[in-house]
């Protein structure tokens, strides 16, 4: 018997969910054009600066964490031996 | 008179009666005892209520009561009552008994009025949550709580040290403001520095929390480091030091959480995240820091507790939590996958969710006091979380790539606790009214304006592109089988590698010098016997048969000797 489909097994409902997201994130750069933003700190001014700010910080935060790996990770059973 | 009864004394008195009675009523106990508790503080305890006793000369305090105090002894009855429910199903006496007397501490301590007391509370919640870590069974869980412990204990040593020399120096042992002007200051800072898992103190945490029980988690996610928090915003509002400690501990854990396998570990590295920003509010220390802290504190226990109720219903049934062996859940445990992302959702401070109306006021404070660059740090540490509390943990686990594991949804009992968690993510963040009453300080903050929540989904929806961006591209690091090195490994490799090092060394030394006495010996002896003298030396080359000879001829000779000459001279 074949096993039931889910949700996410389909590829195109997949896509669906990454389009809207990708829609989601585009309006929210066009909206920092329209809205009247207060600005606290300097870097606010910077046109959709916490989209930038975001998009770099996980990726710097990955990347690092990636070359970290080569200095911190041991097998499993290393405080066993 | 109800007013005098100190709270703590109904979860005692309930471990005491789930002592004696059992089955099924011991559970009638468990769930009474938060809501009573609730109750009782709710209608008969005011501000400004006081409960003394003496103690040889001194007046100590058992209930002193303000804002505060009062603000975390709800929140601890919230929390014990949401991880009771999550527990009930447990017969296990033991964890049943540490749960009240844990529970019942963390409330005696945020109303203890004086160090003394304190410290009694402090050291009892040390004493209490090692039995959900030692409850596991495991000789892992064995070996991980006596560290545990350790670092628990040390933490109430430099408690009671340092109220000494409070006492000594000022005179009085009442718990309020201390500040760091003085070495009792300092003593008192490190305590509870270990209890809310300052870096490289914060091991203890890391390691024993994955280790712990599935139900077992959920109670000390809630209790230790939170009362921690507390202490540190009672005595140390203000003092510098802290923003900078909980700026550090708002960004390191982050890294580790990134790449760690174990998904409840990625949860107590995360916890430290959560701190590291109510340490720094404490640190800034203005009316808005110091609301924000505690609100943030009041938040964190319900979505870190929701978080680690979702992770702990997967280990319940898969029987591991291994990001590299999960994935597809979402199949069959399609509820407590929508909990656990309430749960990311509220931690990541989505708007709307409770983690937003809390972290936003201590972020608003730093740029208030202008801490420009370490506000950009902090806005690092806040993507960060959302990359690996927010996405990595509900992804992992209950989507990527199916794992045809198909385990049955939660018990119901694990459901009710994490809705009633998530209900209050939702609440507090879109009704944020109601927890603003509560804080210590007067409130003039609002957190929803166009600005604020305009920035904040930008920054959650760009961070989330970068996940979606590195798993396409194929940078995401996979989730691999393995132990990370952390501050931990000077006790665990260091400290043990050396002290072996140095066992081995000196056994060996003994062994040279031990063999070079022994040859000396045998080298002088050697010469001895080859010497003329040495044909009169009669214990070494003859046979011992020969020596009772001579001996029984001397004997001999004696006897007659009596017989003969003796008689002969009479």
């Amino acid at each position: 018997m074949p096993e039931k489909q889910y949700f996410f097994d389909k590829p195109k409902n997949v896509n669906r969910v990454l389009y809207g997201f990708y829609v989601i994130c585009g309006l929210l750069v066009i909206a920092d054009f329209i809205v009247h933003r207060h600005i606290g700190l300097d870097w606010e001014r910077i046109p959709a600066f916490y989209a930038m700010y975001g998009f770099v910080a996980c990726v710097l935060l990955v990347v690092l964490a990636k070359l970290m790996r080569k200095l911190v990770m041991r097998k499993e059973d290393y405080y066993d031996e | 008179m109800m007013s005098e009864l100190p709270p703590f004394l109904i979860f005692f008195a309930a471990a005491l009666l789930v002592l004696l009675v059992r089955g099924q009523l011991s559970k009638l106990f468990l769930l009474a005892a938060p809501i009573l508790t609730g109750l009782h503080i709710w209608m008969n305890i005011q501000i400004g209520d006081a409960f003394t006793y003496s103690l040889l000369n001194l007046e100590l305090q058992f209930l002193r009561v303000d804002k505060l105090s009062l603000l975390f002894a709800y929140l601890f009855c919230i929390a014990s009552l949401i991880a009771t429910i999550y527990a009930i199903h447990v017969d296990d006496l033991k964890q049943q008994l540490a749960a009240l007397l844990y529970a019942g501490s963390a409330i005696g301590a945020v109303f203890a009025g004086d160090l003394l007391t304190l410290f009694i509370f402090w050291e009892l919640l040390a004493i209490s949550s090692v039995f959900f870590i030692w409850a596991r069974g495991t000789e892992k869980a064995l070996k991980a709580g006596i560290r545990y412990l350790i670092f628990q204990i040390t933490s109430g040593v430099f408690l009671l040290a340092g109220a000494l020399v409070y006492f000594k120096t000022t005179g009085s042992l009442s718990f309020n403001h201390i500040g760091l002007g003085n070495t009792a200051g300092w003593l008192i800072m490190i305590a509870f520095g270990i209890k809310s898992a300052f870096p490289f103190l914060h091991t203890w945490l890391t390691d024993g929390y994955p280790e712990a029980t599935v139900t077992g988690t959920v109670f000390l996610s809630a209790f230790t480091t939170k009362v921690a928090v507390y202490a540190l915003a009672r005595g140390f509002a203000g003092e510098e030091i802290l923003v900078y400690i909980g700026v550090t501990m708002a960004c390191f854990p982050i890294f580790y959480a990134v790449i760690e396998n174990d998904l409840r570990k990625v949860l107590a590295y995360s916890l430290i995240n959560q701190v590291g920003f109510m340490i720094t509010g404490i640190g800034i220390g203005t009316a808005l820091a110091l609301n924000g802290a505690v609100a943030h504190a009041f938040s964190d226990v319900i979505f870190k507790g929701l978080l680690f109720m979702s992770m702990g219903a997967v280990l319940h049934r898969v029987g591991h939590v291994n990001g590299s062996d999960l994935g597809g859940l979402y199949k069959t445990m399609p509820k407590t996958a929508a909990l656990c992302i309430v749960g990311a959702l509220s931690i990541s401070a989505f708007p709307l969710f409770s983690g937003f109306v809390s972290k936003s006021m201590v972020m608003t404070a730093m740029m208030q006091e202008h801490y420009d660059y370490l506000w950009l740090l902090m806005l690092f540490a806040s993507a960060g979380v959302f990359h690996h509390a927010g996405i990595k943990i509900p992804y992992f686990a209950f989507f990527a790539h199916d794992s045809h594991l198909r385990p049955q949804e939660a018990p119901r009992n694990m459901l009710l606790a994490m809705s009633l968690a998530a209900f209050l993510c939702i609440f507090i963040g879109s009704q944020p009214q109601f927890l603003y009453a509560m804080l210590p300080m007067p409130v003039e903050y609002w957190p929803y304006d166009v600005t604020h929540v305009l920035a904040q989904l930008q920054l959650l929806f760009f961070s989330a592109m970068a996940f979606v961006w590195l798993n396409k591209v194929g940078i995401y690091p996979p989730e691999l089988r393995s132990v990370n090195v952390d501050a931990e490994w000077f006790y665990r490799k260091l400290l043990p590698v050396s002290a072996r090092n140095v066992i081995m060394t000196l056994s060996d030394d003994k062994a040279y010098i031990k063999s070079s006495i022994t040859n000396t010996f045998n080298r002088l002896r050697n010469g001895f016997s080859q010497m003329s003298i040495a044909r009169y030396h009669l214990s070494e080359s003859w046979p011992t048969g020969s020596m009772v000879v001579w001996i029984s001829v001397i004997l001999a000779a004696y006897l007659l000797l009596d017989s003969f000459v003796y008689k002969t001279i009479q």
